[in-house]
């Protein structure tokens, strides 16, 4: 086996582990954070996140990662639309990544979620010309760009300022949102 | 809530993760290994579906516009399984089983296992109801997250944590839906079928 295939095992485990362990497989609780009732999870992600940003520029600025792993997906108008056709299927408890762990700890269904994703990413494959055509998928503001900028391989939407302190900006406003934010919003 | 990791120690395990991977490979995503999935299917009932093709930048190409789009690296990564994201997403069922499994884990006990309590409080115990409508959400979010090019791992977290525009683009359009929809489904009383 190559190293490769190593780190996808051994990471996909943890991936799995961590949902797990922060409550993600259970439906129960995206359907709770989703309507408002039990922020805990979505505390969790937002300050996740701003972490997460702190941790990727410096270590991109302090040379621990290579800039290369980065990959940005592209801007259009095509992200925000298929957002949310897939809001309204979250509302029931599940994304891709948490339904196949969730299916991993027991739950039944959890792998009819995973079979009606298989079919709709099949109906996508085919209709996929159609909404090309559309040109909902063109991209807006050059693509595939960031906020704070990473490397010469993506474009940055505020260049004058350097990427490590526009970073921390945004990775500091998220995790003091997710700070305060309460356990639960409204009655 | 169970008290699982609090939100604090949560949000610190999951920016470690998303930081390791893309430190080590690449940002985390899932919703592409469906297509993926699907596309193995189908290649194993119609090989001439995905075909090697020397124009091609990964060296395969599809009768399919979307396997055969970038380079046909969709092709390609269907017709070689072993690849790092795929195996990537099957590992993730056996890391979540055995975190459910041991202390502290969340594992479904008794009918949490077809329907999650909110559910069953709202619709009734029917297992049956819950599948038909567990399948007609996964068909909603993969067909959504592919028309996104992502999904909550790829765009949310990934893209955010490199904050990148699609990735804000995605979280606006996902939360727009998700929480009214949440909302009107599950903010009412049972009509006494609980």
């Amino acid at each position: 086996m190559t190293t490769t295939i190593v780190l996808s095992i051994v990471l996909g485990f943890a991936f799995g582990f961590v949902l797990n362990r922060i409550g993600a497989t259970n439906p129960e609780n995206i359907i709770n954070m989703l309507r408002l009732k039990d922020m805990h999870l979505f505390k969790s992600i937002l300050f996740g996140v701003g972490l997460s940003i702190v941790l990727l520029f410096a270590g991109l600025e302090f040379g621990l990662i290579d800039a290369g792993h980065l990959s940005v997906k592209a801007a259009s108008i095509g992200v925000l639309i298929g957002g949310a056709i897939l809001g309204v299927g979250f509302a029931f408890g599940f994304c891709p990544g948490t339904s196949v762990a969730a299916a991993g700890t027991g739950r039944k269904d959890a792998w009819f979620f995973i079979v009606g994703g298989l079919v709709g990413a099949f109906a996508y494959m085919m209709t996929y010309g159609a909404v090309k055509a559309t040109g909902l998928l063109d991209a807006v503001y050059g693509g595939k760009v960031t906020f704070a900028e990473t490397s010469s391989k993506f474009a940055s939407l505020i260049p004058d300022v350097p990427g490590l302190l526009v970073a921390f900006i945004i990775g500091a406003v998220l995790m003091i949102i997710a700070w305060k934010m309460p356990m639960k919003i409204g009655k | 809530m169970k008290p699982y990791f609090s939100w604090f120690a949560g949000g610190i395990v999951l920016a470690v993760m998303f930081v390791a991977a893309v430190a080590l490979v690449k940002p985390i995503g899932v919703s592409t290994q469906f297509v993926i999935a699907d596309a193995i299917v189908w290649d194993a009932v119609d090989d001439s579906v995905i075909t090697t093709s020397k124009e091609s930048k990964s060296g395969y190409t599809s009768s399919n516009a979307y396997l055969a789009k970038s380079g046909g690296k969709y092709a390609k990564n269907a017709e070689n399984p072993i690849n790092y994201s795929f195996i990537f997403v099957l590992s993730m069922i056996a890391g979540a089983f055995v975190s459910s499994r041991l202390k502290g884990g969340d594992r479904p006990i008794g009918a949490d296992k077809f329907a999650p309590k909110v559910w069953r409080d709202r619709f009734g115990e029917s297992p049956v109801k819950r599948y038909i409508a567990a399948f007609i959400a996964g068909f909603l979010v993969l067909y959504g997250a592919r028309f996104a090019g992502g999904c909550t791992s790829g765009h949310m977290m990934s893209g955010l944590m490199q904050t990148s525009l699609s990735g804000f683009l995605f979280t606006i359009g996902a939360f727009a839906t998700a929480v009214p929809t949440a909302i009107l489904l599950f903010n009412k009383k049972s009509k006494g079928d609980a």
